[in-house]
């Protein structure tokens, strides 16, 4: 009993506090156990070497307890430690892949350009400088998810809310894909009795950009993209859904992670997107779901809490 | 025009260089100052046409910058700006910039903002009717014609087009349009102007759901683009 004791305190405590406790528990022992009982004085010889037994063993056990516990605490930061190494090369190693392609492109194409050889023709020279161009669009996009990504780390993050037509939203996003989207179906899907919101304007056209943008890269050219907007009780429902394939049901939870990036998935993208998309939902103290649509594609519904009004259904001034 | 004098104020070589060459193959005379203090010195002796004015300076606020040109300086002032700060340009403008661009910027849009600051600039060739593709504006009469039919507008809308089509190709903040049409204590009465801009857009873009004229400058305001 008195060992059980000193082993459960061995698995809490300190080395000295352990030692402690065995030598208390030897103490104890003699007080209750050894004849004459209730003193601490110790009858004969072979009591004694009891009693020193008694304290030997309590101190083994008590520091063998102690010392299994300090190992397996050792184990497991090893094992926290490997797991967060190998988290941060995967980033690393998708982060400086993101990049460096860029960088390398604009590097060589200027060497190229720069170089006197006569043999690049006037049509390779339009060809390396759009490359350029390029790579400096895919550098830009890639600085800006991480800048949104360490300003809503750092939770500097300010929701400036003002009132959006979500309609004008929408358009607003769609023109910075005016080049891409021709070669999918953008449907807009917003009754025109939709009141105005209190958002952020700023954050909500880049959540709404990158849940276009991840449906234009993962899907195929000619895909549907649909985007609703709704309102009820207060609240503002967007949708962004594809005919595409859908995501994997096992991995759909990790979509939003940071740098989670689904397998199997294309280059280009450093799994940043969709959890600012969150960070941003979220700030807005709205939520964000994903699930994958019965016949074919993925949808994306967010619900954000927020006031609205109806000045639009006022009569003209 | 005889050949503009553009001052870019810049602490960076690499953007200066950059602008220089571009403001020249555009025939723009460019002079460059690398500081706040060189910038200023530049303004008093040779006042330029129009200032590029970046607004992370080493020596100085850009803000500050400003606040100073404008004691006197009445030539257009287009801010540089790398954080996308919308509060920073909404700053900017409200202490007398007339345009704002964010690097990383296109080529493109920095001429047209130039050009279009420089005209402003000039004293207005009084058009009374102005035609875009689209529809016409008539200020003489006060009537909008899409198609050659009149197009009703109510006073309010009326107003509102004809404040941001005389000031083509500017960005016209959200208080700037809330004080000049509504007047000053609706000066934070946001949902006005979205429903109105909403309004205005079905009457007179091609196509309102995807605005060629009215352009949203998001969390600053909105500019008339002619096309």
């Amino acid at each position: 009993m008195l060992l059980v004791t000193v082993s459960i305190l061995a698995m809490f405590l300190d080395i000295v506090p352990v030692i402690l406790a065995a030598f208390l528990s030897a103490l104890f022992w003699d007080l209750l156990f050894i004849p004459p009982r209730f003193t601490f004085t110790v009858g004969t010889v072979e009591d004694r070497w009891l009693l020193l037994m008694y304290f030997v063993i309590a101190l083994i056990h008590a520091v063998l307890t102690f010392k299994i516990r300090q190992m397996e605490s050792e184990v497991r930061t090893k094992e926290e430690k490997a797991r967060a190494i190998k988290f941060y090369n995967t980033v690393f190693n998708s982060l400086s892949h993101e990049l460096r392609t860029p960088i390398t492109t604009v590097i060589g194409a200027t060497d190229n350009l720069l170089s006197d050889n006569a043999k690049i023709s006037e049509a390779d020279k339009r060809e390396l400088l759009s490359e350029i161009s390029i790579a400096a669009m895919r550098l830009n996009r890639q600085v800006e998810n991480l800048l949104s990504m360490s300003r809503l780390e750092s939770g500097v993050i300010q929701v400036k809310k003002d009132w959006v037509d979500v309609r004008e939203l929408i358009y607003t996003t769609l023109k910075e894909f005016e080049s891409n989207t021709t070669k999918y179906r953008v449907n807009i899907s917003a009754p025109d009795t939709l009141p105005l919101f209190k958002l952020d304007f700023g954050l909500m056209e880049q959540v709404l950009h990158n849940l276009i943008s991840n449906a234009i890269q993962h899907t195929a050219e000619g895909t549907d993209i649909t985007i609703h907007a709704d309102v009820l009780d207060e609240k503002l429902f967007l949708t962004v859904s594809d005919t595409g394939k859908g995501f994997p049901e096992a991995e759909k939870d990790k979509v939003f992670d940071k740098f989670y990036r689904v397998t199997g998935s294309r280059a280009g993208g450093t799994g940043l997107g969709l959890s600012i998309v969150r960070g941003f939902v979220e700030a807005h103290h709205g939520t964000i779901s994903l699930r994958n649509l019965p016949l074919s594609g993925a949808e994306f519904a967010i619900e954000i809490p927020t006031e609205t009004t109806y000045v639009n259904r006022l009569k003209n001034e | 025009m005889s050949n503009a004098t553009v001052l870019v104020i810049d602490d960076e070589a690499q953007i200066r260089k950059l602008l220089s060459i571009t403001l020249q193959s555009h025939d723009f005379n460019v002079v460059e100052a690398s500081t706040a203090k060189e910038g200023l010195a530049i303004v008093v002796s040779h006042p330029p046409d129009l200032v590029l004015l970046d607004l992370g300076l080493p020596d100085r606020s850009g803000h500050d910058v400003l606040i100073h040109l404008r004691e006197w300086y009445i030539n257009p002032i287009i801010i540089l700006s790398v954080q996308s700060s919308e509060e920073d340009i909404v700053k900017a403008l409200d202490h007398g910039a007339n345009d704002y661009l964010v690097k990383p910027f296109r080529t493109g849009e920095l001429m047209a903002r130039i050009r279009s600051a420089i005209r402003k600039g000039n004293p207005e060739e009084s058009n009374s009717r102005i035609d875009f593709q689209d529809f016409e504006i008539d200020f003489a009469s006060r009537t909008v014609k899409k198609n050659n039919m009149i197009v009703k507008l109510t006073a309010t809308e009326y107003s509102l087009l004809a404040l941001m089509v005389k000031n083509e190709g500017k960005v016209l903040t959200h208080h700037y349009l809330l004080n000049q049409i509504w007047g000053p204590s609706y000066k934070n009465e946001s949902q006005y102007l979205r429903v109105f801009i909403a309004q205005l857009r079905k009457k007179i873009e091609s196509d309102p759901n995807r605005p060629s004229h009215i352009v949203t400058e998001s969390g600053v305001g909105y500019r008339f683009v002619a096309k």
